[in-house]
């Protein structure tokens, strides 16, 4: 039985042994739980987008008109401009990664800088959606699910925008060293999470009430 | 009338009876079920105490568990049919020209309407539902505020009444008798005062009960019912009671054109008598704090003959 | 396994004290502070989560007092809806999770031979956030403002317009704080146990214990987000005016239950199988052999957590469904009784083919088998949608809830305490004294709850502050209060052992048990590294199976906090990170995250202005301390080693 307990200190053991001290500090990707960690956070706040936008449909067969007569459904051009300016985001934010797992600090920079760029511009734009839905939360429930749903979705463009913006600032500042490029590549995929997360909330925002 | 204590293992109708039979039924499983497992696990223990049994004997195990496992699906498999033919059983009781009554949930009572195809002559009443013996009877339910439930287990399980939704419950009751139930949703700080009476009585009389509630409130006779009508007529009462054939037509609170003839006043909390209407009366937010019905400043001598007032009114 | 170096160890006696400095917590009220060892932080749950269960139990005497007869005009209905709302929301919320999680904080880690809990300053912060809660709930109260609408407060009813008072709003908020911890302990929970196994320690070889954990971690990443947005959209429909649940604006009242209930069936679940995996893990020590049907049990915790998400609307059967959507529920109800039942049976055919031994915590496993069995039958009856409509709301189901609950979770927790009690303190509890705490709570529990079910059958509905004399409801009321004292009793007498054994118990030694699991390997208590020479494993129970030349792992560094990450489905070894230190962050932030909570039940601008503490702990969080700081820089920036995801390890295999 193997039980090296504290009054064991006192007695060299010997026994077999597995070294791994020639392991690599860290890794990337799914092997790394920092990984695991962001996608227990993506699996919690898909689960919160899929439950809204359960919530919008339900809501959706308990009236006849929809959006309730007097409302037009939100405009379709900040909403349409934010989801193309999102998803080329994913370019600076694919060669922000790229450039994070070559450990290639003058990269990184670079590109966070140029994901910060494209989050102030997605974040500005989405103050002009919230101002085109075209119905306050106040209205009716309709309202307050639209209201919920891109408000949702804004709570987390602005947390990556702030997550992302730390970040920029640590590349720059130091303390640098390699395990900082495992958290700059798993901000990526938090960052993919929230632009493909908004695909289905523009559909339903925008589509559905002109559609159902 | 007999007053049924309430029982969900005593039915005195059809709806109640099919859910007593699956309650039987599933008790009696349940039971054997219990003996069983604890047998077995008693046993386990009070066998004789000896080395472990080897490894290879667990084969023997495995096609006991296994059996055990496919006896729990089959069993309980039959019991979901039993339960789906319940529900069906349930479901099927029906009449094309059944006495139907709405019933509006308030907090703390209920508001109770016999629906008719001429509107003058519906009838409005409150916290006692009366039926005629062993015809279906169709309730409409919904509330006007916050979601309650309506239960009365001698007759059929319960059902919620939410607002913005009504909806229909069936029953029927084979005995006369008066059935007691109680609103079974948590609707605030009175939900343990929210009682109602279902009074189940032969056709004939169910005709006179009804006949009866349709006409305007009795004129008061004696000194003391006049001088209570008219304390009434001065007080705030009027502001949320209606006694037809009065100047009082608010529709807050109960209807009391026939308070008189109901066995229990606020909402089965206190009997229909000139002692039970003067407690109310003196002070309601003693009986049932938190109810909606203010205290009203009133002279002893006016309570006194409101009550008589009040009791008069069959 | 990849060839194991045969290598002599040196002696160990300095690097063995060198690792105890390093893993050490800081001395002091500081160190309680900056904790960031499961050990502390699990041991703290499981106190904490017991006072909760004592302060629901003080509400829970109350409410027997006031109902012991009819009419009683001890307690108003004011007084005790709080009461009564504040009950349920304890232990659901307060107690019965947390308790689990805080179990498996500890446990998890030792169990799977790792030196700490994955992010451990994220399960710090946890605690605090949950602590917040505990006093946060409790200060309400006790200003009169405690939630009073039950433990799920409905819509219409909680909507401001039926209750003005702040009092849903603590309750829609204490929510939050509750399901931000739990959340978070579950991601700990998960990656601990895929990431940081021994090496050899493959998954078929993961203990019991830790698969109910993480079956029940996923269960609450699933589930929880349901009742977070149920309690905001109330907040938001109490605060600024929006209308989910407002008819007359097109709301609807059901959008809330459907909500909760999503969340509220599966938290039954989440309750549940950590105790069937504590059942399960005492049933191989106490019957001498490994638990018969590994895989059934597993496939049974798997199918459970599955089939628990599909029975939500059986709690909504009194609303009036069509009568496909109930049979489905009605059908969905009924199957789920299956894999729980076939636990059962391995249970039994494990004590059939051992060698059963009572000690208190097989008595405590005792009252588990016959209580939460009896619950698991009326479960059945009311998951069948007929039978259903008379029960439902009833003291019937107040019956079932405690028979389940009491049974499924505590009766487990009381054998877990009196099982584990040796491995947390070095100390063993009076058996004496465990067999009477067990009889008393057993007796009182019978006394005080079977009664209900006849009390529902009688009409009796639930949360009513008093009832008539004519319902015939007052004896068998008496019976149950009476039966209160016995459960009381019965606690107190766990507390004086649990303290007389903390102060005088006898000494407890590694494994007093002679258990199979890797707790049982080390220390009692653990040392602060947890294994001073991690361990390797060949099979399935460790203890029982290792050979005598078991290797164990050398090579991790003493001077920093190394920890060795393993593959997900063979546990082969891959890389190693360096663990954070103790750090007050996590502190901080709770008491930031605590601020923005509380403010926002008054003003919605608590939010923007309370996230900016929040953003600020965090960002100290997360901020890398410098070399000189007592950061290390072990690593610095150079040609890339750290491997991606398709590589061999750099460095090479060892």
């Amino acid at each position: 039985m193997m039980s090296p307990s504290a009054s064991a200190i006192s007695r060299p053991a010997r026994r077999p042994a597995i070294d791994v001290s020639r392991l690599a500090p860290g890794a990337f990707g799914y092997r790394s739980i920092m990984f695991w960690g962001t996608l227990g956070i993506i699996f919690i706040e898909g689960m919160a987008f899929a439950l809204t936008i359960g919530a919008y449909f339900y809501l959706r067969t308990r009236v006849h008109n929809w959006p309730p007569a007097g409302t037009v459904p939100p405009d379709l051009l900040w909403g349409t401009v934010n989801t193309v300016v999102l998803l080329v985001s994913t370019i600076p934010n694919e060669l922000t990664k790229k450039a994070a797992e070559r450990i290639d600090l003058r990269s990184v920079r670079l590109w966070l800088v140029v994901c910060m760029v494209s989050g102030a511009l997605f974040n500005a734009i989405r103050v002009l959606e919230f101002m085109s839905l075209n119905v306050s939360w106040t209205s009716d429930a309709y309202g307050s699910v639209v209201w919920l749903l891109l408000g949702l979705h804004t709570t987390h463009i602005v947390t990556d925008f702030l997550d992302t913006g730390v970040l920029t600032v640590l590349m720059f500042t130091g303390p640098v060293e390699e395990r900082r490029f495992v958290d700059v590549a798993e901000n990526s995929v938090y960052w993919y999470f929230v632009v493909l997360a908004w695909l289905p909330i523009y559909v339903v925002i925008y589509w559905a009430p002109r559609l159902i | 009338m007999l007053g049924i204590a309430p029982s969900v293992l005593d039915p005195a109708g059809p709806q109640a009876a099919h859910i007593s039979s699956l309650w039987w039924l599933m008790f009696w499983v349940a039971t054997a079920v219990f003996v069983l497992v604890l047998g077995f696990l008693l046993a386990a223990f009070l066998r004789r105490p000896r080395a472990r049994v080897p490894i290879t004997a667990d084969r023997t195990l495995t096609r006991a568990v296994a059996a055990s496992a496919v006896v729990t699906a089959l069993i309980l498999f039959g019991l979901l049919v039993a339960s789906m033919w319940t529900s069906r059983a349930i479901a099927s009781l029906g009449a094309a020209s059944a006495v139907t009554v709405n019933v509006t949930g308030h907090q703390f009572w209920w508001e109770i309407e016999y629906e008719d195809a001429v509107p003058s002559r519906r009838v409005t009443t409150a916290n006692e539902i009366h039926i005629p013996v062993g015809r279906p009877v169709v309730l409409k339910v919904t509330s006007r505020d916050v979601i309650h439930s309506f239960w009365a287990p001698n007759l059929h399980g319960k059902r919620d009444l939410v607002p913005g939704i009504t909806s229909a419950i069936w029953l029927q009751a084979d005995q006369p008798a008066v059935y007691r139930g109680q609103c079974a949703e948590f609707c605030g700080r009175q939900h343990a005062h929210m009682a109602f009476e279902v009074v189940a009585e032969p056709q004939a009389q169910f005709d006179a009960w009804l006949d009866a509630q349709r006409q305007p409130s009795i004129a008061p006779a004696g000194d003391a019912a006049i001088r209570g009508r008219d304390a009434f007529m001065r007080a705030q009462c009027i502001l949320c009671h209606t006694i037809r054939g009065t100047g009082a037509g608010a529709l807050v609170g109960p209807d009391l054109t026939h308070v008189g003839s109901r066995g229990k006043i606020a909402s089965g909390t206190l009997p229909t008598t000139a002692a039970g209407l003067a407690q109310w009366l003196r002070d309601p937010q003693h009986i049932k704090p938190g109810n909606q019905m203010p205290p009203s400043p009133l002279a002893d001598g006016d309570v006194q003959a409101m009550a008589v007032y009040l009791e008069s009114l069959k | 396994m990849s060839a194991a170096s045969d290598r002599e160890l040196p002696p160990l006696l300095e690097d063995a004290a060198r690792l105890e400095r390093t893993w050490a917590e800081q001395p002091g009220l500081v160190g309680w502070l900056t904790s960031v060892d499961h050990k502390s932080i699990g041991i703290r749950y499981l106190v904490t989560a017991f006072v909760m269960f004592l302060a629901g139990g003080v509400l829970a005497a109350l409410m027997r007092l006031q109902l012991s007869r009819p009419e009683n005009p001890l307690i108003g209905p004011d007084l005790y809806n709080q009461i009564f709302a504040t009950h349920g929301t304890t232990m659901m919320f307060l107690f019965a999770v947390p308790v689990m999680q805080g179990l498996g904080i500890y446990l998890v880690p030792l169990m799977v031979g790792a030196r700490n809990i994955a992010f451990p300053r994220l399960v710090a912060f946890s605690y605090w956030i949950y602590l917040a809660g505990c006093v946060f709930l409790y200060a309400s109260f006790l200003m009169n403002t405690g939630p009073d609408l039950g433990w799920f407060e409905y819509p219409p009813l909680s909507e401001q317009i039926y209750t003005a008072t702040r009092r849903p709003d603590v309750w829609a908020q204490l929510i939050t704080f509750t399901e931000v911890g739990s959340l978070s302990v579950a991601v700990a929970i998960i990656t601990t146990a895929f990431k940081m196994r021994a090496p050899g320690m493959s998954l078929d070889r993961v203990p019991i214990f830790v698969w109910a954990e993480v079956v029940t971690s996923f269960m609450v990443i699933f589930a929880m987000p349901a009742v977070m947005l149920a309690s905001t959209a109330l907040i938001l429909d109490r605060l600024v005016s929006t209308h989910f649940f407002d008819v007359d604006r097109g709301g609807d009242a059901l959008l809330f239950q459907h909500l909760f209930w999503f969340f509220g069936h599966p938290e039954v679940y989440i309750i549940f199988l950590p105790g069937t995996g504590i059942v399960s893990t005492l049933v191989g020590t106490f019957a001498r052999r490994p638990v018969f049907g590994y895989l059934a049990i597993v496939l049974s915790l798997v199918s459970t957590a599955f089939i628990g998400f599909g029975l939500w609307v059986h709690h909504m059967f009194a609303t009036g469904l069509p009568q496909l959507g109930a049979s489905f529920f009605t059908a969905a109800s009924i199957i789920v009784a299956i894999p729980t039942g076939l636990q059962f049976f391995c249970w039994i055919g494990t004590f059939w083919n051992g060698v059963p031994t009572i000690r208190t915590p097989s008595l405590w496993l005792f009252g588990f088998f016959s209580v939460f069995l009896l619950g698991g039958l009326t479960g059945v009856m009311l998951g069948a949608e007929a039978l259903n409509s008379q029960i439902h709301d009833t003291y019937f189901v107040v019956a079932h809830l405690h028979y389940v609950l009491i049974g499924g979770a505590v009766f487990p927790l009381f054998a877990a305490f009196s099982y584990w009690f040796p491995k947390m303190t070095g100390r063993m509890m009076s058996a004496r004294l465990g067999a009477w705490s067990f009889g008393l709570f057993f007796t009182g529990f019978n006394l005080t709850f079977f009664p209900m079910h006849v009390l529902g059958l009688h009409g009796m509905p639930r949360r009513v502050y008093t009832y008539l004399p004519e319902t015939g409801w007052g004896t068998l009321n008496l019976v149950a209060s009476a039966g209160a004292v016995f459960l009381a009793l019965g606690v107190t007498v766990f507390i004086v052992d649990a303290v007389w054994a903390l102060a005088a118990g006898a000494e407890a030694g590694d494994n007093p048990w002679e258990a199979s699991t890797l707790e049982w390997a080390t220390s009692s208590p653990p040392p602060n590294s947890n294994f001073i020479e991690p361990p390797t494993v060949a099979g399935r129970d460790p203890i029982w199976d290792n050979p005598p030349d078991q290797p164990v792992v050398v090579g991790l560094r003493t001077d920093v906090r190394d920890v060795l990450i393993t593959h997900v489905l063979d546990a082969e070894p891959d890389h190693r990170i360096e663990f954070p230190d103790p750090s007050i962050w996590p502190f901080l932030t709770a008491l930031a995250s605590t601020a923005l909570f509380v403010g926002s039940i008054f003003t919605p601008w608590a939010v923007v202005y309370g996230a900016v503490p929040v953003f600020i702990t965090m960002v100290g969080w997360f901020w890398p301390k410098k070399p000189d700081e007592g950061g290390t820089q072990l690593w610095p920036i150079r040609h890339r080693t750290l491997p991606m995801p398709n590589e061999a390890p750099a460095g090479g295999t060892p």
